[in-house]
Protein backbone atom coordinates (compact mmCIF):
# COMPACT_ATOMS: atom_id res chain seq x y z
CA UNK A 1 0.00 0.00 0.00
CA UNK A 2 2.80 2.34 0.99
CA UNK A 3 4.54 1.54 -2.30
CA UNK A 4 1.45 2.55 -4.22
CA UNK A 5 1.46 5.96 -2.53
CA UNK A 6 5.20 6.22 -3.14
CA UNK A 7 4.69 5.48 -6.83
CA UNK A 8 1.86 8.02 -7.12
CA UNK A 9 3.92 10.64 -5.27
CA UNK A 10 7.00 9.87 -7.36
CA UNK A 11 5.03 10.20 -10.59
CA UNK A 12 3.50 13.48 -9.44
CA UNK A 13 6.83 14.94 -8.31
CA UNK A 14 8.58 13.85 -11.51
CA UNK A 15 5.98 15.56 -13.68
CA UNK A 16 5.93 18.76 -11.64
CA UNK A 17 9.72 18.77 -11.78
CA UNK A 18 9.65 18.24 -15.54
CA UNK A 19 7.09 20.98 -16.06
CA UNK A 20 9.23 23.41 -14.07
CA UNK A 21 12.29 22.40 -16.07
CA UNK A 22 10.46 22.93 -19.36
CA UNK A 23 9.21 26.33 -18.18
CA UNK A 24 12.69 27.52 -17.21
CA UNK A 25 14.06 26.13 -20.46
CA UNK A 26 11.54 28.17 -22.50
CA UNK A 27 12.23 31.32 -20.51
CA UNK A 28 16.02 31.03 -20.78
CA UNK A 29 15.84 30.23 -24.50
CA UNK A 30 13.57 33.17 -25.28
CA UNK A 31 15.73 35.55 -23.23
CA UNK A 32 18.85 34.29 -25.03
CA UNK A 33 17.39 35.48 -28.36
CA UNK A 34 17.88 39.07 -27.19
CA UNK A 35 21.45 38.56 -25.95
CA UNK A 36 24.40 39.37 -28.21
CA UNK A 37 26.01 38.25 -30.45
CA UNK A 38 23.29 38.54 -33.07
CA UNK A 39 24.02 36.24 -35.98
CA UNK A 40 21.80 35.89 -39.00
CA UNK A 41 23.34 32.84 -40.70
CA UNK A 42 22.31 30.25 -38.03
CA UNK A 43 18.72 31.55 -38.22
CA UNK A 44 18.72 31.27 -42.02
CA UNK A 45 20.08 27.73 -41.74
CA UNK A 46 17.29 26.80 -39.34
CA UNK A 47 14.66 28.44 -41.55
CA UNK A 48 15.94 26.16 -44.30
CA UNK A 49 15.75 23.09 -42.00
CA UNK A 50 12.38 23.85 -40.42
CA UNK A 51 10.76 25.83 -43.24
CA UNK A 52 12.16 25.11 -46.69
CA UNK A 53 12.54 21.38 -46.18
CA UNK A 54 8.92 21.18 -44.99
CA UNK A 55 7.47 22.89 -48.07
CA UNK A 56 6.95 19.72 -50.10
CA UNK A 57 5.02 17.92 -47.37
CA UNK A 58 3.00 21.10 -46.72
CA UNK A 59 2.12 21.44 -50.43
CA UNK A 60 1.12 17.81 -50.65
CA UNK A 61 -1.01 17.66 -47.49
CA UNK A 62 -2.45 21.13 -48.12
CA UNK A 63 -3.62 20.17 -51.60
CA UNK A 64 -5.30 16.96 -50.45
CA UNK A 65 -6.89 18.60 -47.41
CA UNK A 66 -8.41 21.28 -49.67
CA UNK A 67 -9.53 18.64 -52.15
CA UNK A 68 -11.33 16.59 -49.52
CA UNK A 69 -12.90 19.77 -48.13
CA UNK A 70 -14.11 20.59 -51.62
CA UNK A 71 -15.58 17.12 -52.03
CA UNK A 72 -17.25 16.93 -48.62
CA UNK A 73 -18.28 20.58 -48.60
CA UNK A 74 -19.90 20.47 -52.03
CA UNK A 75 -21.93 17.34 -51.26
CA UNK A 76 -23.05 18.67 -47.87
CA UNK A 77 -23.89 22.18 -49.06
CA UNK A 78 -25.73 20.79 -52.07
CA UNK A 79 -28.26 19.18 -49.71
CA UNK A 80 -29.20 22.67 -48.56
CA UNK A 81 -28.87 24.24 -51.97
CA UNK A 82 -25.94 26.32 -50.80
CA UNK A 83 -23.14 25.19 -53.14
CA UNK A 84 -22.40 28.85 -53.71
CA UNK A 85 -20.91 29.03 -50.22
CA UNK A 86 -18.33 26.36 -50.99
CA UNK A 87 -15.53 28.94 -51.40
CA UNK A 88 -16.09 30.51 -48.00
CA UNK A 89 -16.56 27.11 -46.32
CA UNK A 90 -13.26 25.79 -47.68
CA UNK A 91 -11.35 29.02 -47.02
CA UNK A 92 -12.66 29.58 -43.50
CA UNK A 93 -12.07 25.96 -42.46
CA UNK A 94 -8.52 26.16 -43.72
CA UNK A 95 -7.57 29.64 -42.54
CA UNK A 96 -9.12 29.43 -39.07
CA UNK A 97 -8.55 25.81 -38.19
CA UNK A 98 -7.15 23.19 -40.49
CA UNK A 99 -4.30 25.20 -42.00
CA UNK A 100 -2.50 26.08 -38.75
CA UNK A 101 -3.22 22.73 -37.06
CA UNK A 102 -2.35 20.39 -39.92
CA UNK A 103 0.69 22.42 -40.98
CA UNK A 104 1.92 22.32 -37.38
CA UNK A 105 1.35 18.57 -37.13
CA UNK A 106 3.28 18.06 -40.37
CA UNK A 107 6.16 20.24 -39.15
CA UNK A 108 6.18 18.34 -35.84
CA UNK A 109 6.58 15.05 -37.66
CA UNK A 110 9.20 16.31 -40.06
CA UNK A 111 11.23 18.99 -38.28
CA UNK A 112 10.28 18.53 -34.60
CA UNK A 113 11.51 14.95 -34.52
CA UNK A 114 14.76 16.02 -36.22
CA UNK A 115 15.29 18.84 -33.71
CA UNK A 116 14.73 16.51 -30.76
CA UNK A 117 17.02 13.79 -32.11
CA UNK A 118 19.76 16.28 -33.01
CA UNK A 119 19.80 17.91 -29.58
CA UNK A 120 19.44 14.55 -27.81
CA UNK A 121 22.50 13.19 -29.63
CA UNK A 122 24.40 16.37 -28.79
CA UNK A 123 23.52 15.82 -25.13
CA UNK A 124 24.51 12.15 -24.89
CA UNK A 125 27.76 12.68 -26.81
CA UNK A 126 28.74 15.50 -24.41
CA UNK A 127 28.62 18.13 -27.18
CA UNK A 128 26.35 20.32 -25.04
CA UNK A 129 28.70 19.92 -22.06
CA UNK A 130 31.54 20.89 -24.39
CA UNK A 131 29.69 24.06 -25.41
CA UNK A 132 29.09 25.00 -21.77
CA UNK A 133 32.73 24.38 -20.89
CA UNK A 134 33.77 26.63 -23.80
CA UNK A 135 31.62 29.35 -22.17
CA UNK A 136 29.23 29.19 -25.14
CA UNK A 137 25.60 29.36 -24.04
CA UNK A 138 23.82 26.34 -25.59
CA UNK A 139 20.51 28.19 -25.40
CA UNK A 140 21.91 31.04 -27.44
CA UNK A 141 23.91 28.86 -29.81
CA UNK A 142 21.45 25.99 -30.44
CA UNK A 143 17.99 26.97 -29.26
CA UNK A 144 17.64 30.67 -30.11
CA UNK A 145 18.03 30.22 -33.91
CA UNK A 146 15.49 27.38 -33.85
CA UNK A 147 12.90 29.44 -31.97
CA UNK A 148 13.37 32.38 -34.32
CA UNK A 149 13.23 30.15 -37.38
CA UNK A 150 10.03 28.48 -36.15
CA UNK A 151 8.35 31.83 -35.52
CA UNK A 152 9.28 32.99 -39.02
CA UNK A 153 8.61 29.71 -40.85
CA UNK A 154 5.35 28.52 -39.30
CA UNK A 155 3.11 31.43 -40.42
CA UNK A 156 4.59 31.19 -43.93
CA UNK A 157 4.11 27.43 -44.11
CA UNK A 158 0.56 27.85 -42.83
CA UNK A 159 -0.12 30.49 -45.49
CA UNK A 160 1.19 28.15 -48.18
CA UNK A 161 -0.96 25.35 -46.76
CA UNK A 162 -4.05 27.60 -46.85
CA UNK A 163 -3.48 28.85 -50.41
CA UNK A 164 -2.78 25.41 -51.81
CA UNK A 165 -5.74 24.01 -49.87
CA UNK A 166 -8.08 26.65 -51.30
CA UNK A 167 -6.90 25.81 -54.81
CA UNK A 168 -7.36 22.11 -54.03
CA UNK A 169 -10.94 22.81 -52.95
CA UNK A 170 -11.44 24.91 -56.07
CA UNK A 171 -10.09 22.17 -58.34
CA UNK A 172 -12.48 19.57 -56.93
CA UNK A 173 -15.50 21.79 -56.20
CA UNK A 174 -15.43 23.89 -59.37
CA UNK A 175 -13.31 21.84 -61.75
CA UNK A 176 -14.64 18.37 -61.01
CA UNK A 177 -18.06 18.79 -59.38
CA UNK A 178 -19.19 21.84 -61.32
CA UNK A 179 -19.74 24.46 -58.58
CA UNK A 180 -19.97 28.03 -59.82
CA UNK A 181 -16.54 29.61 -60.15
CA UNK A 182 -17.71 33.16 -59.51
CA UNK A 183 -19.72 32.14 -56.45
CA UNK A 184 -16.74 30.19 -55.10
CA UNK A 185 -14.45 33.23 -55.11
CA UNK A 186 -17.02 35.90 -54.29
CA UNK A 187 -18.30 34.02 -51.20
CA UNK A 188 -14.71 33.56 -50.07
CA UNK A 189 -13.95 37.25 -50.68
CA UNK A 190 -17.08 38.30 -48.80
CA UNK A 191 -16.84 35.99 -45.77
CA UNK A 192 -13.13 35.83 -44.99
CA UNK A 193 -12.24 38.75 -42.70
CA UNK A 194 -9.09 40.04 -41.13
CA UNK A 195 -10.01 38.40 -37.80
CA UNK A 196 -9.93 35.00 -39.48
CA UNK A 197 -6.46 35.62 -40.91
CA UNK A 198 -5.36 36.97 -37.51
CA UNK A 199 -6.59 33.84 -35.74
CA UNK A 200 -4.68 31.62 -38.14
CA UNK A 201 -1.57 33.75 -37.76
CA UNK A 202 -1.64 33.68 -33.95
CA UNK A 203 -2.23 29.95 -33.94
CA UNK A 204 0.65 29.28 -36.32
CA UNK A 205 3.02 31.41 -34.21
CA UNK A 206 2.03 29.64 -30.99
CA UNK A 207 2.26 26.21 -32.60
CA UNK A 208 5.71 27.04 -33.98
CA UNK A 209 6.89 27.96 -30.50
CA UNK A 210 5.28 24.85 -29.00
CA UNK A 211 6.98 22.51 -31.47
CA UNK A 212 10.48 23.91 -30.94
CA UNK A 213 9.98 24.26 -27.19
CA UNK A 214 8.80 20.71 -26.55
CA UNK A 215 11.07 18.99 -29.07
CA UNK A 216 14.27 20.80 -28.13
CA UNK A 217 13.61 20.60 -24.39
CA UNK A 218 12.95 16.86 -24.56
CA UNK A 219 16.21 16.37 -26.44
CA UNK A 220 18.10 18.74 -24.13
CA UNK A 221 17.00 16.89 -21.00
CA UNK A 222 17.26 13.37 -22.45
CA UNK A 223 19.73 12.43 -19.69
CA UNK A 224 17.14 13.27 -17.02
CA UNK A 225 14.39 11.12 -18.51
CA UNK A 226 12.71 8.63 -16.25
CA UNK A 227 13.99 5.08 -16.63
CA UNK A 228 17.31 6.21 -18.13
CA UNK A 229 17.69 8.37 -21.18
CA UNK A 230 21.10 7.43 -22.46
CA UNK A 231 22.27 5.98 -25.75
CA UNK A 232 20.50 5.63 -29.06
CA UNK A 233 17.50 3.98 -27.39
CA UNK A 234 17.09 6.89 -25.01
CA UNK A 235 17.16 9.39 -27.87
CA UNK A 236 14.71 7.38 -29.97
CA UNK A 237 12.31 7.06 -27.01
CA UNK A 238 12.48 10.73 -26.19
CA UNK A 239 11.98 11.68 -29.86
CA UNK A 240 8.79 9.63 -30.02
CA UNK A 241 7.58 11.21 -26.76
CA UNK A 242 8.39 14.70 -28.07
CA UNK A 243 6.41 14.19 -31.28
CA UNK A 244 3.40 12.76 -29.42
CA UNK A 245 3.54 15.48 -26.76
CA UNK A 246 3.87 18.26 -29.36
CA UNK A 247 0.95 16.89 -31.37
CA UNK A 248 -1.26 16.65 -28.29
CA UNK A 249 -0.17 20.13 -27.13
CA UNK A 250 -1.05 21.57 -30.57
CA UNK A 251 -4.58 20.20 -30.40
CA UNK A 252 -5.10 21.26 -26.78
CA UNK A 253 -3.75 24.76 -27.39
CA UNK A 254 -5.83 24.96 -30.55
CA UNK A 255 -8.99 24.61 -28.48
CA UNK A 256 -7.94 27.22 -25.95
CA UNK A 257 -6.70 29.67 -28.57
CA UNK A 258 -9.93 29.29 -30.53
CA UNK A 259 -12.01 29.89 -27.42
CA UNK A 260 -10.04 33.06 -26.69
CA UNK A 261 -9.87 34.42 -30.22
CA UNK A 262 -13.32 33.48 -31.50
CA UNK B 1 52.38 22.75 -2.12
CA UNK B 2 53.31 26.35 -1.48
CA UNK B 3 52.23 27.71 -4.85
CA UNK B 4 48.80 29.33 -5.32
CA UNK B 5 45.93 26.85 -5.62
CA UNK B 6 43.65 27.76 -8.52
CA UNK B 7 41.14 25.04 -7.79
CA UNK B 8 40.09 23.77 -4.38
CA UNK B 9 37.57 21.11 -3.52
CA UNK B 10 36.54 21.19 0.12
CA UNK B 11 34.63 18.23 1.55
CA UNK B 12 32.68 17.69 -1.68
CA UNK B 13 29.94 15.10 -1.42
CA UNK B 14 27.70 13.81 -4.19
CA UNK B 15 25.12 11.03 -4.25
CA UNK B 16 22.99 9.57 -6.99
CA UNK B 17 19.91 8.07 -5.37
CA UNK B 18 21.13 5.96 -2.49
CA UNK B 19 24.63 5.62 -3.92
CA UNK B 20 27.13 8.05 -2.43
CA UNK B 21 29.88 8.47 -5.03
CA UNK B 22 31.94 11.30 -3.55
CA UNK B 23 32.27 11.12 0.23
CA UNK B 24 34.10 14.26 1.18
CA UNK B 25 36.63 15.01 -1.55
CA UNK B 26 39.40 17.48 -0.67
CA UNK B 27 41.82 18.52 -3.39
CA UNK B 28 43.96 21.52 -4.34
CA UNK B 29 45.24 22.15 -7.86
CA UNK B 30 48.33 24.32 -8.04
CA UNK B 31 48.78 26.97 -10.72
CA UNK B 32 51.03 26.05 -13.62
CA UNK B 33 51.39 22.42 -12.52
CA UNK B 34 49.98 19.13 -13.71
CA UNK B 35 47.73 17.34 -11.26
CA UNK B 36 46.70 13.83 -12.14
CA UNK B 37 43.69 12.18 -10.50
CA UNK B 38 44.00 8.41 -10.60
CA UNK B 39 41.83 5.62 -9.30
CA UNK B 40 39.89 2.56 -10.35
CA UNK B 41 37.06 2.67 -12.88
CA UNK B 42 33.73 3.89 -11.54
CA UNK B 43 35.26 5.64 -8.53
CA UNK B 44 34.01 9.07 -9.63
CA UNK B 45 37.14 10.61 -11.17
CA UNK B 46 35.25 12.16 -14.09
CA UNK B 47 32.58 13.31 -11.63
CA UNK B 48 35.22 15.37 -9.82
CA UNK B 49 36.08 16.98 -13.15
CA UNK B 50 32.40 17.73 -13.83
CA UNK B 51 32.18 19.43 -10.43
CA UNK B 52 35.19 21.61 -11.22
CA UNK B 53 33.74 22.46 -14.65
CA UNK B 54 30.48 23.53 -13.02
CA UNK B 55 28.48 20.89 -14.91
CA UNK B 56 27.42 19.16 -11.69
CA UNK B 57 26.68 20.77 -8.34
CA UNK B 58 27.79 19.06 -5.12
CA UNK B 59 25.23 17.96 -2.52
CA UNK B 60 27.47 19.58 0.07
CA UNK B 61 30.95 21.06 0.22
CA UNK B 62 32.62 23.71 -1.89
CA UNK B 63 34.25 23.81 -5.30
CA UNK B 64 36.40 26.93 -5.48
CA UNK B 65 37.91 28.09 -8.76
CA UNK B 66 40.03 31.23 -8.45
CA UNK B 67 38.55 31.53 -4.96
CA UNK B 68 34.93 31.57 -6.15
CA UNK B 69 32.46 28.94 -5.00
CA UNK B 70 30.85 27.59 -8.18
CA UNK B 71 27.59 26.78 -6.34
CA UNK B 72 27.15 30.38 -5.20
CA UNK B 73 27.92 32.37 -8.31
CA UNK B 74 25.65 33.60 -11.08
CA UNK B 75 25.51 32.04 -14.54
CA UNK B 76 27.44 35.00 -15.93
CA UNK B 77 30.24 34.62 -13.36
CA UNK B 78 30.43 30.91 -14.12
CA UNK B 79 30.67 31.79 -17.81
CA UNK B 80 33.55 34.18 -17.02
CA UNK B 81 35.40 31.50 -15.06
CA UNK B 82 34.90 29.04 -17.90
CA UNK B 83 36.60 31.51 -20.24
CA UNK B 84 39.82 30.27 -18.62
CA UNK B 85 39.04 26.61 -19.29
CA UNK B 86 39.95 24.23 -22.04
CA UNK B 87 38.53 20.71 -21.88
CA UNK B 88 39.47 17.52 -23.66
CA UNK B 89 36.55 15.14 -23.13
CA UNK B 90 36.90 11.39 -22.92
CA UNK B 91 35.33 10.90 -26.36
CA UNK B 92 36.61 14.32 -27.55
CA UNK B 93 32.95 15.57 -27.84
CA UNK B 94 33.55 17.05 -31.28
CA UNK B 95 30.59 18.53 -33.12
CA UNK B 96 29.96 15.74 -35.59
CA UNK B 97 28.16 17.87 -38.16
CA UNK B 98 31.15 20.26 -38.41
CA UNK B 99 34.50 19.78 -40.10
CA UNK B 100 37.73 19.59 -38.11
CA UNK B 101 38.46 23.21 -39.05
CA UNK B 102 35.04 24.46 -37.93
CA UNK B 103 35.30 22.52 -34.68
CA UNK B 104 38.56 24.23 -33.78
CA UNK B 105 37.35 27.60 -35.04
CA UNK B 106 34.09 27.50 -33.07
CA UNK B 107 35.35 29.03 -29.78
CA UNK B 108 37.06 31.81 -31.75
CA UNK B 109 33.92 32.55 -33.76
CA UNK B 110 31.63 32.52 -30.75
CA UNK B 111 33.78 34.13 -28.11
CA UNK B 112 35.95 36.62 -29.97
CA UNK B 113 35.46 39.26 -32.62
CA UNK B 114 38.40 38.14 -34.74
CA UNK B 115 38.14 38.31 -38.50
CA UNK B 116 37.91 35.08 -40.50
CA UNK B 117 41.48 35.67 -41.69
CA UNK B 118 42.81 35.83 -38.13
CA UNK B 119 40.73 32.82 -37.15
CA UNK B 120 42.21 30.89 -40.09
CA UNK B 121 45.73 31.79 -38.99
CA UNK B 122 45.16 30.67 -35.39
CA UNK B 123 43.33 27.48 -36.34
CA UNK B 124 46.00 26.53 -38.86
CA UNK B 125 48.70 27.16 -36.25
CA UNK B 126 46.93 24.98 -33.67
CA UNK B 127 46.29 22.20 -36.18
CA UNK B 128 49.95 22.26 -37.15
CA UNK B 129 50.91 22.04 -33.48
CA UNK B 130 48.83 18.85 -33.30
CA UNK B 131 50.22 17.44 -36.58
CA UNK B 132 46.80 17.68 -38.18
CA UNK B 133 47.63 19.56 -41.38
CA UNK B 134 45.49 18.35 -44.29
CA UNK B 135 42.59 17.18 -42.11
CA UNK B 136 40.82 20.54 -41.98
CA UNK B 137 37.94 19.55 -44.23
CA UNK B 138 37.32 16.12 -42.79
CA UNK B 139 34.43 15.34 -40.45
CA UNK B 140 35.03 13.72 -37.04
CA UNK B 141 33.57 10.43 -38.31
CA UNK B 142 36.22 10.34 -41.07
CA UNK B 143 39.28 10.49 -38.78
CA UNK B 144 40.83 8.04 -36.31
CA UNK B 145 40.33 8.05 -32.54
CA UNK B 146 43.81 9.48 -31.92
CA UNK B 147 43.21 12.26 -34.44
CA UNK B 148 39.85 13.04 -32.84
CA UNK B 149 41.58 13.45 -29.48
CA UNK B 150 44.13 15.77 -31.05
CA UNK B 151 41.37 17.82 -32.70
CA UNK B 152 39.68 17.97 -29.28
CA UNK B 153 42.93 19.17 -27.76
CA UNK B 154 43.41 21.75 -30.53
CA UNK B 155 39.90 23.04 -29.81
CA UNK B 156 40.59 23.06 -26.05
CA UNK B 157 43.78 25.08 -26.57
CA UNK B 158 42.64 27.45 -29.31
CA UNK B 159 41.93 30.32 -26.90
CA UNK B 160 45.12 29.72 -24.90
CA UNK B 161 43.28 28.75 -21.69
CA UNK B 162 44.86 29.02 -18.25
CA UNK B 163 43.55 25.64 -17.07
CA UNK B 164 43.16 22.58 -19.28
CA UNK B 165 41.22 19.49 -18.20
CA UNK B 166 41.85 16.08 -19.68
CA UNK B 167 39.26 13.36 -19.08
CA UNK B 168 40.91 10.00 -19.78
CA UNK B 169 42.98 11.40 -22.67
CA UNK B 170 44.30 8.04 -23.82
CA UNK B 171 41.35 5.72 -23.21
CA UNK B 172 40.65 3.57 -26.24
CA UNK B 173 43.97 4.36 -27.91
CA UNK B 174 46.81 1.94 -28.59
CA UNK B 175 50.27 2.43 -27.06
CA UNK B 176 51.67 4.42 -30.00
CA UNK B 177 48.69 6.76 -30.14
CA UNK B 178 48.72 7.19 -26.33
CA UNK B 179 52.38 8.18 -26.51
CA UNK B 180 51.52 10.60 -29.30
CA UNK B 181 48.89 12.28 -27.09
CA UNK B 182 51.36 12.50 -24.21
CA UNK B 183 53.98 14.02 -26.50
CA UNK B 184 51.49 16.60 -27.77
CA UNK B 185 50.45 17.35 -24.18
CA UNK B 186 54.04 17.81 -23.06
CA UNK B 187 54.86 20.02 -26.03
CA UNK B 188 51.79 22.24 -25.72
CA UNK B 189 52.13 22.66 -21.97
CA UNK B 190 55.76 23.72 -22.27
CA UNK B 191 54.76 26.26 -24.96
CA UNK B 192 51.55 27.56 -23.39
CA UNK B 193 52.31 26.98 -19.70
CA UNK B 194 48.77 26.06 -18.65
CA UNK B 195 47.66 24.39 -15.43
CA UNK B 196 46.60 20.83 -16.24
CA UNK B 197 44.17 18.52 -14.48
CA UNK B 198 44.25 15.02 -15.88
CA UNK B 199 41.89 12.21 -14.98
CA UNK B 200 43.43 8.93 -15.97
CA UNK B 201 43.96 5.32 -15.06
CA UNK B 202 46.95 4.97 -17.35
CA UNK B 203 49.35 4.29 -14.50
CA UNK B 204 52.38 4.24 -14.40
CA UNK B 205 52.82 6.09 -17.72
CA UNK B 206 50.79 9.12 -16.67
CA UNK B 207 53.05 9.63 -13.62
CA UNK B 208 55.82 10.83 -15.92
CA UNK B 209 53.72 13.87 -16.82
CA UNK B 210 52.47 14.60 -13.32
CA UNK B 211 53.67 17.15 -10.83
CA UNK B 212 51.12 15.89 -8.34
CA UNK B 213 49.18 12.65 -8.18
CA UNK B 214 45.91 12.26 -6.27
CA UNK B 215 44.33 8.87 -5.66
CA UNK B 216 40.55 8.67 -5.48
CA UNK B 217 39.43 5.61 -3.56
CA UNK B 218 35.94 4.90 -2.22
CA UNK B 219 34.84 8.47 -2.79
CA UNK B 220 37.75 10.10 -0.97
CA UNK B 221 41.05 11.57 -2.21
CA UNK B 222 43.58 9.55 -0.25
CA UNK B 223 46.41 12.02 -0.74
CA UNK B 224 47.86 14.41 -3.31
CA UNK B 225 51.62 13.83 -3.62
CA UNK B 226 54.48 14.19 -6.06
CA UNK B 227 54.95 11.05 -8.19
CA UNK B 228 58.01 10.04 -6.16
CA UNK B 229 56.22 10.50 -2.85
CA UNK B 230 53.18 8.72 -4.28
CA UNK B 231 55.19 5.64 -5.19
CA UNK B 232 56.88 5.52 -1.79
CA UNK B 233 53.80 6.45 0.26
CA UNK B 234 53.06 4.57 3.48
CA UNK B 235 49.33 5.10 3.07
CA UNK B 236 48.09 1.50 2.80
CA UNK B 237 45.52 2.35 0.12
CA UNK B 238 48.08 4.17 -2.05
CA UNK B 239 50.61 1.44 -1.40
CA UNK B 240 48.17 -1.21 -2.55
CA UNK B 241 47.23 0.81 -5.61
CA UNK B 242 50.89 1.30 -6.54
CA UNK B 243 51.59 -2.39 -6.08
CA UNK B 244 48.54 -3.41 -8.10
CA UNK B 245 49.17 -1.03 -10.98
CA UNK B 246 52.98 -1.00 -11.01
CA UNK B 247 53.74 -4.37 -9.50
CA UNK B 248 54.75 -5.88 -12.81
CA UNK B 249 57.43 -3.23 -13.26
CA UNK B 250 58.88 -3.86 -9.81
CA UNK B 251 58.80 -7.58 -10.39
CA UNK B 252 60.57 -7.29 -13.72
CA UNK B 253 63.14 -4.92 -12.19
CA UNK B 254 63.81 -7.37 -9.37
CA UNK B 255 64.13 -10.24 -11.83
CA UNK B 256 66.53 -8.18 -13.96
CA UNK B 257 68.64 -7.43 -10.88
CA UNK B 258 68.69 -11.11 -9.97
CA UNK B 259 69.70 -11.98 -13.54
CA UNK B 260 72.52 -9.43 -13.35
CA UNK B 261 73.75 -10.96 -10.06
CA UNK B 262 73.60 -14.49 -11.51
CA UNK B 263 75.61 -13.36 -14.52
CA UNK B 264 78.51 -12.08 -12.42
Amino acid sequence: MLRLFEAIGGFFLYNVNQLGRLGIFLFVSLVSIFKPPYKVSPVIKQIYVIGSLSIFVILFTGAFTGMVLGLQGYNTLKKFGSEGLLGSAVALSLIRELGPVLAALMVTGRAGSAICAEIGIMRISEQIDALECMAIDPHKYIMAPKFLAAVISMPLLTAIFDVIGIFGGYAIGVGLLGANEGAFFSSMYKDVEFDDIYMGLVKSLVFGLLIVWICSAKGYFVHLERGGGFGAEGVSRVTTTAVVLSSVAILVFDYFLTSVLI
Amino acid sequence: MNARPVIQLIDVRKSFGSQEVLRGVNLSVVEGKTTVIVGGSGQGKSLILKHILGLVKPDSGQVLVYGKDLSRISGRELQEIRMNFGVLFQNAALFDSMTVYDNVALPLRERTRLSEEEIRRIVTEKLEMMDLEGSENKYPAQISGGMRKRVGLARALVLNPKIVFFDEPTTGLDVAKSNEIYRVFFRTQSILGYTAVIVSHDVPKILKLADYVALLHQGVIQDCLTPEEFQLSDNPVIKEYVETTMGAIYTSEILEEEDEKDRY
